[in-house]
């Protein structure tokens, strides 16, 4: 198999590098060479979207990336959102609204969220499930999650609009 | 703070803190050992073949290869698995002579990564003779159908014919009979954490020690040590803290704890396995697709005098224990909500190449009520009665319980008409009617279906063997099993903190919430000041054959040990205090987190004082009394008893109620079904946690959903899984997610410390019903009744257009 080559790139906001084969898909770096296993693996076909993670700001399945794809990239895991010990509004919403079960889908979740909010600061329920039809959960029917996204999303365009950044934070497209 | 304390509260849960910010712990995230080796599991391409050698040479030479193991060493080294059947299946964890099911392991590499493993694994060779493959049970059953196991000449694994009280009376004294045959397609739960295994074993010790999400029950244990000739006390199984999801489904891992340890038995390194997406479809675990034929004999006016069924359940290629539990789980509430007396089942369990079968959500109720309520429609539309008056009149009264059903079912408790009412009054059942005919008359095809069903949980062992010949079971030899048990630890350490230790596997369901709940109750303390620990040991924990988190148990037996240490606890403390203040204890109360005096006088004793000085000075301890704050509870039912020679078993030991009701309207020209209401009222006795019981109701309605509309392992009839990836597979998304109106009537279980019943199942075992009956009634002006699941698009469509082809323009 080729030589291990050096992935340097940007996670929750630290400079981090390692070194891997080329084939090693991004989702297994993250778990086994950063020990952020916070992002998980459900389908590794990019159906799932457990391994949901942030790529300059989007949305990206982490099991359809090669590590070496992300050189250079700045990453986002769920391990990001909190900040100073205090859960992201987002955070604390699946917690209030009972978003979350066995948590297994739930980092890949979060970011699909996070994203969608970013696209579309006020969206209706009808587009908060068209956007998170992209992960699947099986503990919780849903209902949880989209309540949750309903109530964060307000929360966040104020956090926006009153220029308070911080992990996750809508960025803008790549940069 | 009330009697009740924290008992009903939406208390926010313990473990979302971890599992937002990625710190959960699955059995993929830390490795409890150093220097793990990975596996790649070959799986059999075929659905049905010999297998006449291994050429290993290629795979062993490749780089990071630590070994293979095959069939042929499984062969050597196994005992096959015990089944619940007295035919001679020998079901090993890997194929040893042939292969009956695409996706059957049967070798397995190891090396130093996944990827080498897996390059490897391309690289065995394993040379098959290809047989015919058979998949539909009725075929299989046919004198020319390709036989999968030799030993037992045929391909039926087991068959019963049960009979409570005079069916042929019952049937000969009728006004109507109706008929029907029905089937329920093979779908799984599909959790999106899949099946992981480490194992590790000490040579020198003779200890194998296997972690893995495996959910129990705990009979697996002494199963697997059988299998791989190991004492039970020198295989430890241990489940990590966090499970993502299971539904039943991950019961069925076990053959991977025996092959896995095999692995790391045979090529002497630690060895990790976690199963991938595409092997989860392929030969994981799900529930039995069935045939059906059910038969109701009634009286004109409505009353059922009794049932026939008539099952053929599909196990796939072997029938792996609990099987078959797709038929006799439910053997207690076979009967359902309904008064009827006289029932026939005629249950045969049927080998064909599929993949295995086992536990998924609702464990054969989902099965059971799509046919029971399918036909109490067919029933009322018969007789001319609506369907809510045909339920009505056949409903065990509020007055019955304790209910003994004719198959030795208790049902502990439950108003089964008020439950049903309130459904009926939350839906809006005459408005809806209204509607509906409104629609009709604009050409618009709209239905309205109910559901009623028994929600049976914590199942009692002893019906397992149900599956056996009463005559087989009366041999002096033959041991009668029974029980459904769980423990549970509560111990103050010496600065008064509270710890619970458990030895559950929960998957989701907030057990350390509900526990800090129970225990803040009893001890009076907030429930932030209770630790509590769930990591299932069984060289640690106080368990049994029953232990585990399945069969909906926890919310009713484990719940029930929780309190019982509490009070243990509690009443040492009183006993305590009441040496220290030279008081009679009977004078004493144990209330805010202290020991006081009933008249409110005098001195108080608070947990953390009483726990100072018991810990730090023993001699302050009374006389006779045992020194540490500890106390371990194990709560196991009465009522679970071995079946008895009529048949008779209580198969549950708590049993909780639902009434479902919705409306639908079908497309004609897409089939697509759109769910325009939908009410589920349970009850499930006292709610410990309206946040979490709400939370399994939605999961769990979805999961039928997906069953009903979507969701199916399909096989072509060479045997190969057409649905092996998800976007095959369809698994319900947020869009396809119905709103649901929740309601609960409580009746507090009699058997239970707390009045609680489990909850789990829930509503997956009444959608298929109730989304069938409603699209039934929808497309009624074109005469179609709904008799096969899932009810995809396509499958709607031909049904609609043969219905409009046959009918004048």
């Amino acid at each position: 198999m080729s030589e291990p080559v050096a992935v340097r790139l940007t996670v929750n906001g630290m400079p981090r590098e390692g070194r891997c084969a080329p084939r090693k898909l991004l989702v297994d770096f993250l778990r086994e060479d950063l020990a952020l296993t916070g992002t998980h693996v459900g389908c590794e076909h990019g159906i799932c979207g457990a391994c949901t993670i942030l790529v300059g700001g989007e949305a990206a399945r982490a099991c359809l990336m090669l590590a070496v794809q992300a050189d250079g990239a700045e990453i986002t895991t769920v391990e990001g959102l909190m900040t100073d010990g205090v859960l992201h509004p987002l955070q604390e919403a699946f917690r209030r609204h009972h978003g979350l079960q066995c948590g297994f889908c739930t980092p890949g979740m979060l970011l699909t969220a996070l994203d969608l909010l970013r696209v579309k600061p006020e969206p209706t329920e009808a587009e908060i499930r068209e956007g998170l039809s992209a992960v699947l959960c099986r503990c919780t029917g849903y209902h949880g999650i989209v309540k949750a996204v309903q109530a964060a999303a307000p929360v966040l365009r104020q956090r926006a609009s009153g220029g308070e950044g911080g992990m996750g934070s809508p960025r803008g497209p790549r940069g | 703070m009330s009697a009740s304390g924290w008992i009903g509260k939406p208390v926010p849960r313990v473990e979302d803190g971890r599992l937002l910010t990625g710190r959960g712990n699955f059995i993929d995230d830390h490795p409890p050992v150093a220097n793990l080796c990975h596996a790649a599991i070959v799986r059999s391409p075929h659905a049905h073949a010999r297998i006449l050698g291994y050429d290993l040479a290629a795979a062993r030479a490749m780089d990071g290869v630590i070994g293979v193991i095959t069939g042929a060493d499984v062969a050597a080294a196994c005992r096959p698995f015990g089944v619940g059947v007295t035919t001679p299946v020998h079901y090993y964890p890997a194929a040893t002579d042939k292969a009956r099911f695409v996706g059957e392991p049967v070798a397995v590499v190891v090396a130093r990564d996944r990827y080498l493993a897996e390059d490897a694994a391309e690289a065995v060779v394993v040379e098959y003779e290809p047989l015919p493959a058979v998949v539909d049970p009725e075929k299989a059953l046919e004198p020319d159908a390709p036989v999968l196991h030799e030993k037992v000449g045929s391909n039926l694994a087991g068959h019963r014919r049960l009979v409570y009280g005079d069916p042929d009376g019952a049937f000969a004294a009728a006004d109507v009979v109706v008929r029907e045959r029905f089937r329920f397609p093979k779908y799984g739960s599909t959790p999106i954490e899949t099946y992981g295994v480490i194992a590790r074993w000490d040579a020198l010790d003779g200890v194998l020690t296997v972690w893995s999400n495996f959910m129990g029950p705990f009979i697996m244990h002494p199963l697997v040590a059988r299998v791989l000739g190991l004492p039970e006390n020198r295989l430890r199984f241990i489940v990590p803290p966090d499970i993502g999801g299971s539904f039943g489904i991950k019961s069925s891992i076990y053959p991977y704890l025996a092959l896995i340890g095999l692995a790391a038995m045979k090529l002497g390194v630690p060895v990790k396995w976690i199963e991938d997406r595409r092997e989860h479809l392929l030969a994981s675990s799900s529930g039995t697709d069935r045939i059906a034929w059910r038969e109701v004999a009634a009286r004109e006016d409505g009353t059922i005098l009794g049932m026939r069924f008539k099952w053929l359940d599909n196990v796939g290629g072997y029938i792996r224990s609990p099987e078959p539990g797709c038929s006799f789980r439910p053997t207690g509430n076979f009967v359902g909500p309904y008064r009827f007396q006289h029932l026939e089942v005629d249950a045969s369990v049927v080998m064909t190449n599929k993949s295995l079968t086992g536990p998924n959500r609702g464990y054969a109720c989902g099965h059971l009520y799509f046919e029971t309520e399918r036909m109490m429609d067919l029933l009322a539309a018969r007789l001319g009665l609506d369907p809510v008056e045909v339920r009505r009149r056949n409903l065990i009264g509020v007055e019955s319980f304790p209910y003994r059903t004719p198959t030795g079912g208790l049902y502990d408790s439950g108003d089964y008409a008020r439950t049903f009412q309130t459904a009926l009054e939350v839906a809006k059942y005459d408005e809806l009617r209204r509607d509906q005919a409104a629609a009709r008359a604009a050409g618009r095809y709209v239905g309205i279906g109910l559901a009623l069903a028994v929600d049976p949980s914590v199942s009692n062992m002893g019906y397992v063997a149900t599956a056996l010949d009463p005559q087989f079971r009366a041999k002096p030899e033959y041991l009668p099993k029974s029980g459904a048990v769980d423990s549970a630890t509560v111990k103050i350490d010496p600065l008064g903190r509270v710890i619970a230790i458990l030895g559950t596997t929960p998957q989701g369901q907030g057990h350390q919430t509900i526990v800090s709940q129970i225990v803040a109750t009893e001890l009076g303390v907030e429930p932030a000041d209770v630790t509590v620990v769930d990591e299932m040991d069984t060289f640690t924990r106080v368990w049994s054959i029953s232990s585990g988190t399945y069969s909906s148990r926890f919310g009713s037996v484990g719940t029930s040990a929780v309190a019982l240490a509490a009070r243990k606890l509690k009443a040492k403390l009183v006993a305590y205090a009441a040496h220290l203040m030279n008081a009679p204890a009977e004078t004493l109360e144990f209330r805010d987190g202290g020991v006081h005096r009933k008249t409110g006088t005098g001195a108080a004793y608070s947990i953390k004082d009483l726990a100072g000085r018991a810990h730090w000075n023993t001699e302050s301890l009374p006389d006779g009394m045992e020194p540490g704050l500890a106390a371990t509870a194990v709560f196991g039912f009465t009522g679970a008893r071995a079946v008895d020679a009529e048949d008779r078993v209580n198969s549950s030991n708590t049993y909780g109620f639902i009434a479902e009701v919705m409306a639908v309207e079908v497309d004609p020209a897409t089939a697509a079904v759109t769910i325009l209401k939908y009410v589920t009222v349970h009850d499930a006795g006292t709610i410990i946690n309206p946040m979490i019981v709400e939370g399994q109701i939605y999961g769990g309605a979805l999961h039928g959903l997906g069953g009903a509309l979507y969701e199916e392992l399909a096989y072509d009839d060479d045997g190969q899984l057409l649905t092996g990836t998800f976007m095959d597979y369809l698994v319900p998304t947020a869009s396809e997610a119905p709103e649901i109106e929740i309601a609960h009537v409580v009746s507090p279980s009699p058997l239970t410390t707390l009045g609680s019943k489990g909850l789990g199942e829930s509503s997956s075992m009444t959608v298929p019903a109730v989304i069938a009956n409603a699209v039934s009634d929808a497309l009624r002006p074109l005469g179609i009744g709904i008799t096969e699941l899932p009810m995809t698009p396509s499958r709607l469509h031909a049904l609609i257009q043969t219905a409009r082809a046959g009918q004048p323009a």
